[in-house]
This record gives structure tokens, C-alpha cells and sequence, in this order.
């Protein structure tokens, strides 16, 4: 087990390098460089050569990236951004809270209700409550983040007044976009659920513990479910990514400031440490996130904790 | 030859009997042909002139019967620009979601079948792809590029292929076991012919359907890109652009935001119920 966390930590590295070339690639294509976009177009030629140069932005493509990289990698420096001269770090620091607090929030609301209702309707499969609840997953499955994020608005903020349309820093302002990123989660999340419930329920082995006599009751939430939410526990960490998408949408639409609003902002300003450092952050929290749900699915699942043990081979 | 069409025409018989009893489905299906319906005939339901024309005296109405769903800041007329909005966002949508679908199966099919050094390369790009959460990449990629209808369209492709190649590299792997496809080969059947004539067209099921919801997901992606600016530009009735621009207004005229949204929802909605019921209808394990 260890051997195989160790492997796949080793394997961050290429892929987080890959994704720094990824990024960095982008952003050297969009047009213009930081030093006109900061002085302007009116400013001299030269004060902008100046200022290119103290960014390093005058030497070519592949020396950029690879100074960049030797600073994050030998001296964990993200580097300043080109537009406010602070340290990226301080700015990530200062945002990534807010971002955090609201996936979390949000994701966890979505588990429990996707989940639970998921299970519901799997278990009442074909009644009215089940096609009900499908038809309502799939219609919040198909509303745009943003727009649910401006009716809520329109209905808390501005029809009843009871919570705020903007901002960040208390609880109460973190409940629109919670619901915001939760809604589409959740509905994701139920669906699942629903189809993995209802795979497990036509196995073999349930069929033996029906014909051992075992209760509906005990077959459901002994056998059935916790086979059912092993696929349901390796997509938790993929939609963990899903509700990071999310999130940038919803800080968006309620002005917050988290990494979505940060990373935003910086692309339109060609601010390549912001956008280089936040995306990097998030990456490595993206692939610890994943590999924490890996860990956890071989706890959970006899089987294939005995595959590692047994051969060390990466589950496919 | 008779006798393979006359075969294929029992198949989809027999799958559009069971897409039939999915009412939802079928629900699904005739909203989408209704939105069809609309891009394709928009200009004889109301002339594009008056998503242009501007009445100054008409400024922000709310819906009446001159104006069904009100006017705009510029006193165009919102019923207009929304009908014809839905070129943008059903052309968007499937353009995006077939062409995420070709570079898709391409690469998954060549991970899948392969093996060993192919499909090691292609699953590190895409590894590297999956870190990167898909609407920055989309944004990234606009802001390379700039903002134009194609543009936007190369940068959701982007985003979509990742996910695409897992896909179909999982479902040619299950494919490529089968023992049709070992006949093939001993047969001296080439590689592309097993791929195309073989594999693909066994592991259709899973990639239509996915590839259904891909488009709900390409609408929604659009959209919200338009949204924050960086997608279609006004003046184009994009709905994500209608959107963004009645941002301003959403306190005084929320009826502005209303129908561009619920249009979005219907056209995404459409395909996600019309590929639920494929699901069904494709699933061979639910054959009753």
C-alpha cells in the first residue's frame, strides 16, 4: 500500500509538469505582453522593453518556462504578479479559503442529498416518486449554473431580502452560491447513485441473500449498498473538480473572491504567475484529492486491496 | 445485402419501441425537434430585421403582446433575438460534441486497441488535460485565441476531449476482448478495419449516449462562457450574451434574464432526457 501511494505521488510530478508546460503554452499565445498591457498603449517603447525585461518577458519562450519552473521547484517561489508586484502566494492564500469553504460546503451538501435520494429511487424504482426524482435531477442537471445563481438572487436577495446577493466572508453570504454549485452536484450525484443501486440489485449475490431468506431491509442496506457506492466513492473526487468548475462560475456571479474571480481576472490581464501559480495550486489539490479517494476505495473494497497487495498493478 | 437491411430495420424497430416507452424521452425528443424547428425556420417566424431594430421609445417593456417576451436596453424586441439565438447554441452544441466525439475516438480507440506505448503516451496527455479543471482551459485557450464563434467552439472541444478518450479507450478494451474481434484478426483483418468495422460499432452504445449528454453539457459550457464575456460577443443573440447583458438590469427587469435562461434549459434539458432514454433503449442487458 504505501509502495503504491509512493508510486503514485512520484507520478504527480510528470503530470504536474505537464500541466504547467499546458498552461504556460496558453498563456504565452494570447496577444500582447505584460509590459503594454500594464503602461498602456500610450506609453514609450522603451519603458515598456523596461518593464518586459524586469519580468524576464524578453527572453524566449522555453528560457521563460524553464526559469519559471526551476524557481518553483528549487526555491517554492510561485513568483509576483505582473500586475500588483505581490508575491502569488499571498493572493492564493488570501482567496483560496473562500473557494475551499464553498467546494466543501457545497459537495457535502450535494453527497447527502444525492446520495440518499439516489438511494430512494433506486429502491421505489418505476413508482411516481422515482420517475419524479429522476426528471428533477436531469432538469437541475440541465440549469446553468450562472442563471440558478441570478434567480436565487433575484428570489433571497431582492424579492425577500434575507440574504446577501454579494461578497464573502460571512456564513450567510455563502449560502446562494452553495446552493448554486450544490444543485448541479447533487443531481449528478443522484443519478448515479440511482443507476449503480440498481446494477448491484441485479448481481448474483443478491440474489442469494433473497433466496437465503434475508429481509428487503438488510438486503438494501447490507449487501446492495455498500457494493453500489464503491463507483459513486471514485466519482466523488472527480466531482470535487466538477464543483472547483462550479465554483469559479458562482464567485463570478455573486463578485466573491476566490481562485475562480483570481484566475479569471489574471487571464484577461495576461497576468502568467497568478494564472500559472493558482492553476498549479489547484492541481496539486485536484491529484491529492483523487489519490486520497484511490486510498480509500481499496479500504473500502476487499478485492482490490488484495490486488495491490497481491501485484502493485495500477487499477485500470 | 436484403437480408442485412431488412435487419437493421427490425433493430431500430425493436430500439424505438423501447425508446417509445420512456415517456420522458419522448418528451425529450419533441422539445429538441421544436428547437430544431426554430433555428431552422427562424427567419419565417419572425424576421431577423427585428432583432435589430432598436425603438428607443420601447425601451426595457416588460412581455406584451407586441413584444412577447418584453424588450431589451435598446428596445429590440427579446422574443426575436431569442429565436434566432438558437442557431448559436444548438449549431454550438452539436459541432462541439461531434468533433470532441471524432478526436475522442480516434485517440481512445488507438489507446485502447494498441496498448503499450501508445496508449501509455496518450493517457499521460490526457492525465495532464483532467488536472486542469475544463472551464479554465476553455477560458485560457479563448483568451489565446480570442473571442469569436469558432474560437469558442475549438475552446469547449478542448475541454471535452480528455473525458472522451477515457471513454471510449474503456469501452474498446471491453470491445477488444471479445472473441469476434480475435476471428477478425486471425481473418488477417488490418488494424483500422478491426477499429472501424469492429470494435467502434460494438461499443456504440455508451459513446451515442454520452456523447447526447455531451451536447447538454456544451450548451451549458457555451452559455456560461458568453456569460462572463469571454464567448459570443454582443450584438449576436447568443443566449449566454443575452444573458450577460441583462446582468445590469436583473432588479429592474428580471424578465430579461428569464426567458434567454429558460431557453438554455429547454435546449440542454432536450438532450439530456433524450439521452437518458437511449440509455434504455441502447442497454442490451435490459432487453425485456
Amino acid at each position: 500500500m504505501y509502495k503504491y501511494v509512493a508510486k503514485r505521488l512520484l507520478y504527480m510530478i510528470p503530470v504536474l509538469l505537464g500541466v504547467a508546460f499546458l498552461v504556460f503554452t496558453i498563456l504565452s499565445l494570447t496577444p500582447g505582453d505584460p509590459g503594454s498591457i500594464i503602461l498602456g498603449i500610450t506609453a514609450k517603447p522603451e519603458d515598456i522593453a523596461a518593464l518586459n525585461a524586469e519580468f524576464g518577458y524578453d527572453k524566449p519562450f522555453f528560457i521563460r518556462f524553464f526559469n519559471y519552473i526551476g524557481d518553483v521547484v528549487l526555491h517554492f517561489d510561485l513568483g509576483n504578479s505582473y500586475q500588483s508586484r505581490q508575491p502569488v502566494i499571498h493572493d492564493i492564500m488570501a482567496r483560496f479559503p473562500n473557494t475551499f469553504l464553498l467546494t466543501l460546503i457545497s459537495m457535502s451538501a450535494a453527497s447527502v442529498i444525492g446520495i440518499s435520494l439516489g438511494i430512494l429511487s433506486a429502491v421505489r424504482q418505476y413508482t411516481a416518486l422515482d420517475q419524479t426524482l429522476v426528471v428533477v435531477a436531469l432538469i437541475f442537471a440541465s440549469i446553468p449554473g450562472f442563471w440558478l445563481g441570478l434567480m436565487l438572487m433575484l428570489l433571497f436577495s431582492m424579492k425577500l431580502g434575507i440574504l446577501p446577493s454579494y461578497g464573502a466572508g460571512s456564513l450567510k453570504a455563502l449560502i446562494l452560491p452553495s446552493i448554486t454549485v450544490c444543485m448541479t452536484s447533487a443531481a449528478g450525484l443522484l443519478r448515479l447513485t440511482r443507476s449503480a443501486m440498481l446494477e448491484t440489485v441485479r448481481q448474483e449475490y443478491i440474489r442469494t441473500a433473497r433466496a437465503k431468506g434475508a429481509s428487503q431491509k438488510r438486503i438494501i442496506w447490507k449487501h446492495a449498498l455498500r457494493n453500489a457506492l464503491l463507483p459513486v466513492v471514485t466519482t466523488l473526487g472527480t466531482s470535487f473538480g466538477a464543483s472547483l468548475g462550479g465554483a469559479i462560475i458562482a464567485e463570478t456571479v455573486f463578485a466573491m473572491p476566490g481562485m475562480g474571480t483570481l484566475i479569471t481576472t489574471a487571464i484577461r490581464q495576461k497576468d502568467i504567475p497568478v494564472v500559472m501559480g493558482a492553476t498549479l495550486f489547484l492541481a496539486v489539490l485536484f491529484s491529492l484529492i483523487i489519490l486520497i479517494v484511490d486510498v480509500l476505495y481499496a479500504f473500502i473494497d476487499p478485492r482490490i486491496k488484495a490486488k495491490y497487495q497481491n501485484g502493485g498493478k495500477r487499477r485500470e | 445485402m436484403n437480408n442485412s437491411h431488412s435487419r437493421t430495420r427490425e433493430q431500430f424497430a425493436e430500439f424505438w419501441r423501447r425508446f417509445r416507452k420512456n415517456k420522458s424521452a419522448v418528451a425529450g425528443l419533441l422539445i429538441l425537434v421544436l428547437l430544431v424547428g426554430m433555428a431552422l425556420f427562424a427567419d419565417l417566424i419572425v424576421p431577423y430585421a427585428r432583432c435589430v431594430e432598436q425603438a428607443g421609445a420601447d425601451r426595457l417593456q416588460g412581455p406584451s403582446a407586441a413584444h412577447f417576451f418584453g424588450t431589451d436596453e435598446f428596445g429590440r424586441d427579446l422574443f426575436a433575438r431569442v429565436v434566432h439565438g438558437s442557431r448559436y447554441s444548438l449549431f454550438i452544441g452539436v459541432a462541439t460534441s461531434l468533433m470532441a466525439l471524432a478526436a475522442g475516438a480516434v485517440l481512445g480507440a488507438s489507446a485502447g486497441y494498441f496498448g503499450g506505448m501508445v496508449d501509455n503516451v496518450i493517457c499521460r496527455i490526457v492525465d495532464v488535460f483532467m488536472c486542469v479543471p475544463p472551464i479554465l482551459l476553455s477560458l485560457a485557450v479563448v483568451a489565446a485565441l480570442g473571442t469569436s464563434v469558432r474560437n469558442l467552439i475549438v475552446a469547449i472541444t478542448i475541454s471535452c476531449i480528455p473525458g472522451n478518450v477515457r471513454l471510449i479507450r474503456s469501452v474498446v478494451l471491453t470491445v477488444a476482448e471479445q472473441d469476434y474481434v480475435e476471428v477478425a484478426r486471425s481473418y488477417g483483418a488490418s488494424n483500422a478495419r478491426i477499429i472501424f468495422r469492429y470494435v467502434l460499432p460494438n461499443a456504440m452504445g455508451p459513446i451515442i449516449v454520452n456523447t447526447t449528454m455531451a451536447i447538454s453539457d456544451m450548451i451549458l459550457s457555451a452559455a456560461g462562457l458568453s456569460f462572463i464575456g469571454m464567448g459570443i460577443q454582443p450584438p449576436s443573440p447568443e443566449w449566454g450574451a443575452l444573458l450577460s447583458a441583462a446582468q445590469t438590469y436583473i432588479f429592474t427587469s428580471p424578465y430579461l434574464l428569464v426567458f434567454p435562461g429558460l431557453f438554455i434549459i429547454l435546449s440542454s434539458l432536450s438532450f439530456n432526457l433524450v439521452g437518458d432514454g437511449l440509455t434504455d433503449a441502447l442497454d442490451p442487458k435490459l432487453k425485456d
